[in-house]
């Protein structure tokens, strides 16, 4: 019987997802074959696990007490480090985005340098910032110059895709306008396409601020400076109680970064 | 737009008021102060003896990398699938956690006041630390090995799906919901019939873009003792090997380009 004539009867049921059944069943067989062969695959050492748990008990009270104090050095040098490396990346790296977003957007950009820009874009976005780090930290040794050259590479990556897309997207006719005034490059770019695309701008460099500090937080773990080697040593020596403050800084700064960057994307707006 | 007026009587048009105009100036002379100042604190704390050599160092560490090891490839597969897993298994689980969070979390839909603001702490504990350091916290309490991998790609995806999930659920259509209601349904049945159908396509949508950026993450939990392939990158850097560095960075920049355009495709098509 058809759904209608199912329905018209009071046994009303809701259409599926996917309206080819043949398709639907298909795709939950695959979806169930490949959750058994993953599951199979994973083998956990329970004796471990259970030894672990203690410590994992451990670590959620610490939670509840951290202890702000016995560190409080390598912390406070840790967070700023981490704060200075945060500034100064994204500060350059928004400064380089800028001409590699500008050539990675398709409206504006000859072909070679399309391509040349959203190489340099895939090659950043693809590569986690520790990778990245880890080549940094041979060539450039150890510390935050490092950290700040990964996080301003990541930078790159990130706000030019966005701008690009953000440009691919913009209102052509303020363009024309302008062009038709008989503007040069420069400013068509100034007047047509940089008032377009400011607000967003901000908002992004707000925003990737916010995340250049949550990564500076872990790069420190391969020796790019920051915040993370603290909290690497902490974990490994099992002192839960001065990685939870740790965390527990990272937490409130990353909030404050949320509440002021709302605050300046309502006000560009 | 402030006009001012010359002497002579003609309108001078400008874009800010003098006051906006120093304001505006003042606010870049303390940006760029407080940049340098960073950049001061940045290189009192840099051993520019190594920097120097950088150039150096960069083309010796690609003369290395080159030619890649390709026969150190087949040793990968292994690895590679177990990336993929934790990738799969650690977004299954984390969206399967963030579903009640972002429900809790939502505005019109959360029980009481109280806890919404629980859920929005979770949302952003979950949120402020990378899986990288939930990575490090579950070895040192699970062991070593693909499950604490899986549980720190969960924990992190808690916040990211929990948030674009619960801001979707907040910009539904009440309309629908009135109507489910207004048929004497229960809390659950309005949510099931008037909630859940409009936030499915976006609820779909976050989890695969979650997959895709759960890939890229996978690839590095190794680092830690996390298992996946980033066990395999620490061992081949550990031992200077840079010929197989190269071959696995060509295997993680191939899966997430694929990834990413199964994602980007998989989107396409619901929304």
């Amino acid at each position: 019987m058809s759904r209608q004539a199912l329905a018209r009867q009071g046994m009303w049921r809701r259409q599926p997802m996917i309206q080819d059944p043949k398709l639907r069943w298909g795709l939950a067989l695959g979806a169930l074959v490949y959750l058994l062969l993953a599951l199979s695959t994973i083998d956990v050492n329970w004796a471990r696990v259970a030894e672990g748990a203690s410590r994992g008990l451990n670590f959620l009270t610490a939670f509840a007490q951290p202890d702000f104090v016995s560190r409080r050095g390598d912390i406070i040098d840790g967070i700023l480090e981490s704060l200075t490396m945060t500034l100064t990346s994204t500060v350059i790296g928004v400064a380089l985005a800028i001409p590699v977003g500008l050539g990675g957007a398709r409206n504006i950009a000859p072909w070679p340098i399309y391509y040349l820009c959203r190489s340099i874009i895939t090659v950043s976005r693809t590569f986690q910032e520790i990778i990245i780090a880890i080549l940094f930290v041979v060539m450039f040794g150890f510390g935050p110059l490092a950290g700040m050259i990964t996080l301003a590479f990541a930078t790159i990556g990130f706000m030019a895709k966005l701008l690009a897309e953000d440009i691919e997207d913009l209102d052509w006719r303020q363009v024309e306008a302008i062009r038709a005034t008989g503007a040069s490059w420069w400013q068509t770019m100034n007047h047509a396409i940089q008032p377009q695309v400011m607000p967003r701008l901000i908002g992004l460099s707000m925003y990737r601020l916010d995340i250049n500090f949550r990564e500076s937080a872990v790069i420190g773990i391969v020796g790019a400076g920051g915040i993370g080697a603290t909290l690497n040593t902490s974990i490994s020596r099992y002192e839960y109680d001065t990685s939870a403050a740790i965390l527990l800084i990272i937490i409130a700064i990353v909030l404050l970064c949320e509440y002021s960057s709302s605050h300046v994307r309502r006000w560009t707006q | 737009m402030p006009v001012s007026t010359t002497t002579q009587g003609t309108p001078i048009w400008r874009l800010r008021t003098t006051r906006a105009q120093w304001l505006q100036y003042l606010g870049w002379l303390t940006g760029a102060c407080l940049f340098l100042l960073c950049w001061k604190v940045i290189s009192d704390n840099t051993m520019w003896v190594f920097v120097e050599d950088a150039g150096r160092q960069g083309s010796d560490l690609i003369s290395r990398m080159l030619p890649p090891e390709w026969s150190y490839a087949q040793r990968l597969w292994k690895p590679m699938w177990d990336t993929l897993n934790i990738a799969t298994l650690g977004t299954l689980l984390g969206i399967a956690m963030a579903f009640p969070v972002a429900f809790l979390a939502a505005r019109n839909t959360t029980p009481h006041p109280l806890v919404r603001s629980a859920a929005l702490v979770i949302i952003v504990a979950s949120r402020s630390i990378n899986s990288l350091i939930w990575a490090m916290l579950l070895v040192t309490i699970l062991g070593p090995g693909v499950l604490a991998g899986i549980i720190a790609i969960a924990l992190r995806s808690i916040g990211f799906v929990g948030k674009l999930l619960y801001e979707a659920i907040e910009e539904i259509h009440p309309t629908p919901v009135e109507a489910i209601s207004a048929t004497g349904a229960g809390r659950l049945q309005v949510m099931n019939y008037g909630v859940l159908p409009q936030v499915m396509p976006a609820f779909a949508g976050i989890s695969v873009y979650r997959w895709d950026i759960n890939i890229r993450e996978s690839t590095v939990l190794g680092l830690v003792g996390a298992g996946g392939i980033g066990l395999q990158l620490n061992a081949a850097i550990n031992s200077l090997a840079w010929n197989q560095v190269s071959v696995i960075f060509v295997m993680i920049f191939a899966t997430v380009l694929v990834s990413e355009w199964i994602s980007a495709r998989v989107r396409h098509a619901i929304i």
